[in-house]
């Protein structure tokens, strides 16, 4: 653990991701808000209930989402805001109250109870960060209270994961001032996922390794000056800002989808904790070898094609640059609802110049862009997916990688087979719709 | 406040879009914070619609609200016009927008445009979905059908009597198919359609309804208010009497010939659910206990069925919507139970646990509620899911319908051989009380079970003993549990065989990833 790994070049330029020119519209955001993140993250940290303090708007959009699964047990709910509650401020919170009192009586086991705003709760300015103080005061230890803001007019779809863990962050415990150098790696993972990181973390002689969020409430990690973190989704960009905050070092790297990414990703933290070379190799080289053979299945479906990505989860920048660079696409358009530049730095650096970045929305105008385009495979929103179809396009409804496991080594060929499968699907159809 | 796991219905602007994308020509502009776009889906995902609705939405954000939301309107509402030229035009505001009151019918006047503009005014908390559908139905059909009023009656010289049907309307509970079938009745009858809305209709067409002699309401939660106006204006009469279940069907060609003037004829009709529920295959049926709950249009005629045509005993019966609340009760009181009145999930979970019934017919929610308490379940009304946009003609309403309801609702019940059995020999270790109907089980776990931890280079059970034979360590055993159920059979094989023609054994996580990655899935 001597020599310093050689192959990584570090820091990655950024001057030329900020000189790109972006274009901004506005219009109508054919987008979801915040809330729906309460879809994964109910599942990802299991003691957890997400308790949305909105309309019959949110509580439709949360079962129009999720209701196709049938629960025996729900894991979020709605406290919907009537009339009565409009007419004046006060008796909301003693509204709120007797909803969770409600709520906790019928359901004990709630560990972690998160309340979430929506644009009703926003607008009318009901401070949830100060009712989740109060309401602490009451259930704790038992069961912990917080809040984070998962409205529309706040947050664009995974923006709400965000906000969900920078307000983690706030609560995670100090580090020891004696605990080893830790790493937190930042994002949902699948379950799976996180599992082969760890044991490739373990492999570079890391021993404190924790992820945010955790599978559960009570597993939160400490952070502190002796904390490092990396982003594994790239829409966690308040959560690192409070991380840093708190003391945490951040390490930069594109994200890790596909063989050249992960491995990226990898070596940034292999750099940052002066893991030797030849135990990198070691360690990822097998990986590396699975993944260019995974990859190598789809290539021939994706190889050439022209590829244009509407906004949905920021997740776009970088799932252009892997389709680009490790499966030949040539991407037409890339679509975010938001771009950091700072985060997007390296995914920037390595999209080729033609590639036209848009932020935020005008969704008549890009259809138009698109249609004009005639792409060979269009990632959209399922609002837009079946009228494309129907033009004669191919699209690739893009919350799937949001819920499907695609980052990794063991997961780079499912993320190339994601995109490559409707193509493959319109070629193996022979009846016309 | 009020604490929801699941609504019933969506907010009211739901509704006017739903009125929206069920015709032809009409553009909704509505005022409404980024993400309220998710209303989309249930038209292009759950009814598989192949069009983006015509909805325009503002999707303003919290940086527009310190600024100037009347103008995104003002340039949403212009842009969509231009865009879309509609017939008409429909503008209104969700739950959010009401609150910052902006106006949008107000807003909209302002900007002269070429087609009618119809402002809606949708209280998102204190209506919901339906009322909002029949609010806007009303609205347009007032707003295109006004100029006849007056006018010279059209309907003078004809030989065959004309009517309208209304009601049904996207992402209504077989709404497609009921049309099918509601029109085979009426021409069978010889009674002539000169339209049929929302469904399918342009405002030219609501223009016309005047010209029918009568109306024929199928879903009186979406169109009531509509055929009261027409019969206040146009001394149009109504039939208010869904044609659902053999005996309402009867019952509704009684109706519509007497409206119609013409002798009805009809005895019966050719359903095969009464003889279905007549032959003795059905008798395990009598008796058992249902719990209705959903639309009171669909509950109603649920609880009809149930009593009259298959031999249940109705021991509940609700429905969550409050405009039609006195029939449910008068009905309920037919079947000697209370009435369930509430839009509130909780409350009829409480009701079914209380109740203890074998079967529940209820709406996509009370699948949860089944779920939870292990009772057979068939959704019989709105809110549903995916599932119940079949691709097959599927409809509820009259002889076929009939048909379709036996099937749906005996199947989630366990079949009668089965039944006995199972209360002779209760320790069966395949068929016994945790186990669901066997006839359900279509998917039986071909899925080893895991190795236990105390003996981890046990050989999994179900391996072939005659291949030979290879072994899973245990972490790799695990790790394969990580793989979705649906795929770990495949898995295991594709592994498995990698692993033998490698001479692989035992079989690591490592061997697990290499063949993975071997066969690409």
């Amino acid at each position: 653990m001597t020599t310093v790994l050689d192959t990584i070049k570090q820091p990655f330029s950024r001057s030329a991701a900020k000189s790109r020119p972006v274009l901004r519209e506005r219009g109508q955001h054919e987008v979801f808000c915040g809330l729906t993140s309460i879809i994964w993250l109910h599942r990802k940290m299991q003691d957890a209930f997400f308790l949305i303090v909105g309309s019959r708007t949110c509580a439709h959009l949360m079962q129009s989402a999720a209701g196709v699964m049938i629960f025996a047990e729900p894991r979020f709910a709605t406290a919907i805001i009537g009339e009565r509650d409009l007419a004046g401020l006060a008796d909301v919170n003693e509204e709120l109250d007797r909803i969770v009192a409600q709520l906790i009586e019928r359901r004990p086991d709630i560990r972690m109870l998160v309340l979430v705003g929506s644009c009703p709760s926003e607008v009318i300015k009901l401070d949830l960060d100060r009712a989740a103080l109060r309401l602490n005061r009451h259930y704790a230890p038992d069961c912990r209270v917080m809040a984070y803001s998962g409205s529309g007019i706040e947050t664009t779809f995974t923006q709400g994961e965000d906000a969900f863990l920078t307000a983690l962050v706030d609560d995670l415990p100090e580090e020891q001032p004696d605990a080893a150098p830790s790493l937190i790696v930042v994002g949902s993972l699948a379950d799976v996922v996180e599992d082969q990181f760890t044991r490739i973390l373990q492999g570079f002689g890391l021993t404190n390794i924790s992820f945010l969020p955790s599978r559960s409430s009570s597993a939160l990690p400490p952070v502190g000056p002796g904390t490092s973190f990396i982003l594994a989704q790239p829409f966690a960009n308040d959560t690192a800002k409070a991380l840093t905050r708190r003391g945490a070092r951040q390490i930069t790297a594109p994200f890790p989808f596909g063989e050249d990414g992960t491995t990226q990703w990898l070596s940034a933290i292999a750099a940052h904790f002066s893991v030797g070379k030849a135990r990198f190799e070691a360690i990822t080289q097998p990986g590396r070898q699975r993944a260019r053979q995974a990859l190598a299945h789809c290539r021939k479906d994706l190889d050439g094609r022209r590829v244009f990505f509407f906004p949905d989860s920021q997740m776009e920048p970088a799932l252009a640059r892997f389709l680009q660079n490790e499966m030949g696409a040539e991407i037409i358009e890339v679509g975010t609802p938001y771009l950091h530049r700072d985060h997007m730095s390296c995914e920037l650096d390595a999209l080729a110049g033609t590639v036209h970045l848009s932020e935020g929305q005008h969704v008549d105008r890009q259809i138009d862009r698109a249609r004009a385009a005639r792409p060979d495979l269009i990632v959209c929103g399922m609002g837009l997916a079946n009228p494309f179809e129907v033009e004669g396009f191919t699209t690739k409804w893009s919350i799937e990688f949001v819920f499907t496991p695609i980052q990794g080594y063991e997961q780079a060929g499912d993320l190339a087979e994601l995109f490559a499968r409707p193509l493959r699907r319109r070629a193996l159809l022979k009846v016309e719709a | 406040m009020e604490l929801a796991t699941w609504t019933y219905e969506g907010p009211p602007h739901v509704g006017a879009i739903r009125i929206a994308a069920s015709m032809r020509d009409v553009h909704l502009v509505l005022h409404a914070p980024q993400g309220d776009t998710y209303a989309d889906l249930l038209f292009t995902m759950i009814e598989r619609r192949k069009t983006r609705p015509p909805v325009t939405y503002t999707t303003f954000q919290a940086r527009d609200l310190s600024g100037d939301t009347a103008e995104i309107f003002k340039d949403a509402c212009r842009e969509a016009a231009e865009r879309f030229k509609p017939s008409v035009m429909l503008v209104g505001a969700s739950c959010t927008a009401e609150l910052i009151q902006d106006d949008p019918g107000g807003l909209a006047k302002t900007l002269d445009l070429t087609m009618p503009v119809v402002p809606l005014e949708l209280p998102s908390y204190q209506k919901k979905e339906n009322w909002g559908a029949a609010e806007t139905f009303y609205r347009l059909v007032r707003a295109c059908a006004s100029s006849r009023i007056g006018a010279a009656p059209v309907r003078s010289e004809k030989h065959q009597p004309v009517c309208n049907i209304l009601g049904p309307a996207s992402l209504g509970f077989r709404n497609r198919d009921d049309i099918g079938e509601v029109r085979k009745l009426l021409e069978e009858l010889g009674i002539a359609i000169n339209a049929v809305a929302p469904l399918g209709a342009s405002p030219e067409d609501l223009a016309r309804l005047p010209e029918a002699d009568f109306n024929v309401v199928l879903y009186p939660e979406i169109a009531a208010p509509a055929a009261r106006w027409l019969k206040k204006t146009f001394a149009q009469e109504s039939v208010t009497l869904p044609p659902i279940g053999v005996g309402a069907t009867l019952d509704f060609i009684k109706a519509v010939a007497k409206c119609a003037g013409i002798s009805d004829g009809a005895g019966r009709v050719a359903e095969r659910l009464s003889w279905y529920a007549r032959s003795i295959d059905s008798n395990y049926l009598t008796g058992k206990r249902v719990f209705i709950f959903g639309d009171a249009t669909h509950a109603v005629a649920a609880a009809r069925i149930c009593h009259e045509e298959l031999g249940f005993k109705v021991c509940g019966l609700g429905t969550y919507t409050r405009e039609l609340a006195r029939d449910v009760r008068a009905a309920a009181e037919r079947y000697g139970v209370t009435a369930l009145v509430t839009d509130n999930h909780l409350d009829v979970e409480d009701a079914i646990i209380a109740a203890q019934p074998e079967l529940v017919l209820g709406t996509q929610m009370e699948r949860h509620i089944a779920k939870r308490l292990r009772v057979p379940c068939a959704v019989i009304s709105s809110p549903v899911h995916v599932q119940d946009f079949p691709a097959r003609y599927s409809p509820q309403m009259g002889p076929e319908g009939a048909n379709v309801i036996f099937d749906s609702w005996v199947h989630p019940l366990m079949m009668g051989l089965e039944e006995h059995l199972l209360q002779m020999f209760r320790d069966d270790f395949e068929f016994n009380d945790t186990a669901s109907a066997s006839h359900l089980a279509a998917v039986a776990p071909d899925e080893p079970q895991p190795v236990p931890h105390e003996q981890p280079d046990q050989v999994p059970a179900g391996t072939d003993k005659f291949a030979n034979i290879i072994n899973w360590t245990e972490s790799a055993e695990k790790e394969l549990r990580k793989i979705p159920f649906f795929v770990r059979g495949k898995a295991r094989r594709n592994t498995e065989s990698f692993a033998a023609e490698r001479g692989v054994n035992p079989i690591t996580i490592e061997t697990l990833y290499d063949a993975k990655a071997h066969f690409g899935r």
